[in-house]
């Protein structure tokens, strides 16, 4: 069944539409929402959520429960490929939880969080932005933590980022709803304005994985693995100091060792070397750079130190 | 007056960014004045620069007060203001989402960082500030209540209203909110337009920084009288949002006292003309803010007033 959560009158002849599609069976109540495309940009979970309502569809008798899937908070951003929110130039993940009498996008979001609260898990999916290439994982923060980790065990990545609480990220759809009692898994995967097939079947694993273990899936599932978990302070961060073009020469997954030679900088001008770029500390580069265009201040790889090494 | 460059950074592909900032005086850091930090503050700017050239006047007559420094820095993003973007060119980032900045972090973390460094120790700080939203105000200065500044400081503004605003989360990112938190006594201070010039709005903004300077004794300046300002909390002012979408006609302007039930504006059906909303005020009071746009989208604050 495809319902209307939230509608907005736009302009000229069209409505602003947030939809979803909820999928009922048996006598559970459980319900675990699938949510994505708040960024306009990040495609990564248009397939996922694909991938699981079509399983789900064609194997119903093994399914007990709710499933709602939402697969575009964002559809005006999907469909302008633009990351924020068009015609505002607002980023959505930062407008939550929204007001029933503020502006039209906070009207919208207010929506969205009345609809998916209650759910027993929410799944949050993004997919980094157009620069970054992310391997599958969920972040949480440390407060939410002891409550969230169990389930990200569950969900079939390879990470799990726990990281500091910012105030600024209060105003993110997963931080309304795990303040409000509703458990919300953020998940990145991937990159930006493109779907990577093997990564969508990695996280599709870990949602009939998570269904099962909280009762909603009776059928067969496939062994998941055990994520590695940070603490937070155990990521090292890679900044270009350079302006120019970012050449790697590690791959994304690649275990290096602080000072390691993990890429160039160069001018395409000049055709010089303008920076040469070493790992930070020991441990797996878990975030690359996509996008070969760089400042001084572009992100150019994470490495999640599985040694100990000390970090920038 | 000395022109220094304040921050630089290298680009693959323009000229270098380098960021300028205008000194006045000498001795301890008195006053910091921010223009358009995004692409489309063109009315911040300009107020900026005529800061510069009043205050080169005033300088060369002796009036900036003994032992006061004065920084006007008119504009941090022009890479993206020649190219017709609001954000940073590259990622979209805003630059004042992005303080206190960080050396060793992104792109517009490091601009932040190179800018913050530079203006954090002065006592006041005024920043241009602009909406996200298009619409025009009519000029107010603004507070963010972190409990450090004293909201009754912006009477000496003397524009009309004063108002007070309590911050959110994503206001904590800020210039004005982190200009606080590092003790300086920040102001927003908000010249109607953003995208285009409005002359009146720019001399009533020079003339209430002017006006704040002189109270404050920064300078010693001749301005026209200002108005006792009416200082009030963000919460007590009303929004009015539309209830359709459509064309939308203003029927007042800001400034205008209106009472409640006066029709402020109108939004008729953009294929055959008919009238599908009227808007009228639920309050009497003063519009301070009016939306500015051929085409309205339902739930859009088109006025704000002042009850």
């Amino acid at each position: 069944m495809i319902e209307t959560v939230a509608s907005a009158a736009l302009a000229v002849n069209e409505n602003l539409n947030i939809r979803k599609r909820r999928i009922q069976n048996g006598k559970s109540k459980n319900r675990l929402s699938l949510v994505t495309g708040t960024h306009g940009d990040e495609l990564e979970g248009q397939y996922l959520a694909y991938m699981v309502g079509k399983y789900v569809d064609e194997h119903i008798d093994q399914f007990d429960g709710i499933l709602d899937i939402y697969p575009a908070l964002n559809p005006m951003g999907i469909d302008s490929i633009t990351r924020g929110i068009p015609m505002f130039d607002l980023d959505m993940n930062r407008v939550f939880p929204g007001t029933k009498d503020g502006t039209m996008i906070e009207v919208i979001c207010s929506s969205i969080i009345d609809d998916l609260s209650g759910s027993d898990v929410c799944i949050d999916v993004h997919s980094s932005n157009i620069f970054l290439r992310e391997i599958p994982q969920i972040r949480m923060s440390v407060p939410t933590a002891p409550t969230l980790l169990p389930y990200a065990k569950m969900m079939n990545v390879d990470f799990v980022w726990i990281h500091d609480a910012a105030t600024v990220l209060e105003s993110t759809l997963a931080h309304t709803l795990n303040s409000r009692g509703t458990k919300t898994l953020v998940v990145e995967m991937g990159v930006g304005m493109r779907i990577t097939k093997e990564y969508c079947q990695q996280l599709f694993d870990g949602v009939l994985n998570l269904m099962k273990e909280i009762g909603m899936w009776q059928g067969e599932t496939a062994p998941v693995h055990e994520p590695v978990v940070s603490e937070g302070y155990e990521v090292g961060f890679v900044n270009s100091d350079a302006a120019g073009i970012f050449v790697p020469v590690a791959d994304f997954g690649d275990t290096v060792k602080k000072g390691d030679h993990i890429g160039d900088v160069v001018d395409p001008l000049t055709s010089k070397i303008v920076e040469k770029v070493l790992a930070v500390c020991d441990g797996m580069i878990f975030t690359m750079r996509e996008y070969p265009v760089v400042y001084g201040g572009s992100l150019l790889a994470r490495i999640l130190m599985t040694s100990g090494g000390e970090g920038q | 007056m000395k022109k220094k460059v304040l921050f630089s950074m290298k680009s693959p592909y323009r000229e270098q960014l380098d960021i300028i900032g205008y000194c006045f005086g000498h001795g301890r850091k008195a006053l910091a004045i921010v223009g358009a930090m995004r692409g489309n503050e063109v009315q911040q700017m300009y107020v900026c620069s005529r800061m510069v050239q009043e205050l080169k006047k005033l300088e060369a007559k002796g009036r900036i007060a003994e032992g006061c420094e004065i920084l006007v820095i008119p504009c941090v993003n022009y890479y993206s203001m020649n190219i017709g973007k609001r954000f940073w060119a590259m990622d979209n980032t805003d630059i004042n989402r992005m303080f206190p900045g960080y050396d060793q972090g992104e792109t517009t973390q490091r601009i932040a960082d190179g800018i913050f460094t530079k203006i954090k120790d002065y006592e006041y700080g005024i920043q241009l500030a602009s909406f996200y939203q298009q619409g025009n105000f009519l000029p107010h200065v603004k507070v963010m209540d972190t409990g450090f500044t004293d909201s009754k400081l912006m009477k000496d503004f003397g524009l009309e209203f004063g108002i007070v605003r309590k911050p959110r989360p994503y206001d904590t990112t800020t210039l004005n909110y982190n200009w606080q938190i590092w003790e300086t006594k920040a102001f927003s201070v908000y010249a109607n337009a953003t995208d285009e010039i409005d002359e009146k709005s720019a001399d009533e903004a020079v003339n209430a920084i002017l006006r704040f300077m002189d109270k404050r004794g920064i300078i010693s300046a001749k301005t026209p009288p200002g108005y006792i300002t009416v200082i009030m909390n963000e919460s007590d002012t009303r929004q009015v949002q539309s209830e359709a979408a459509g064309i939308f006609v203003s029927l007042t302007d800001i400034g205008k006292t209106v009472e409640r039930g006066d029709i402020l504006g109108r939004i008729t059906d953009p294929f055959d003309g008919e009238l599908v909303s009227e808007i009228r005020s639920p309050v009497s009071g003063t519009v301070y803010f009016e939306y500015h746009s051929p085409l309205i989208n339902a739930k859009t604050v088109c006025f704000k007033i002042i009850k």
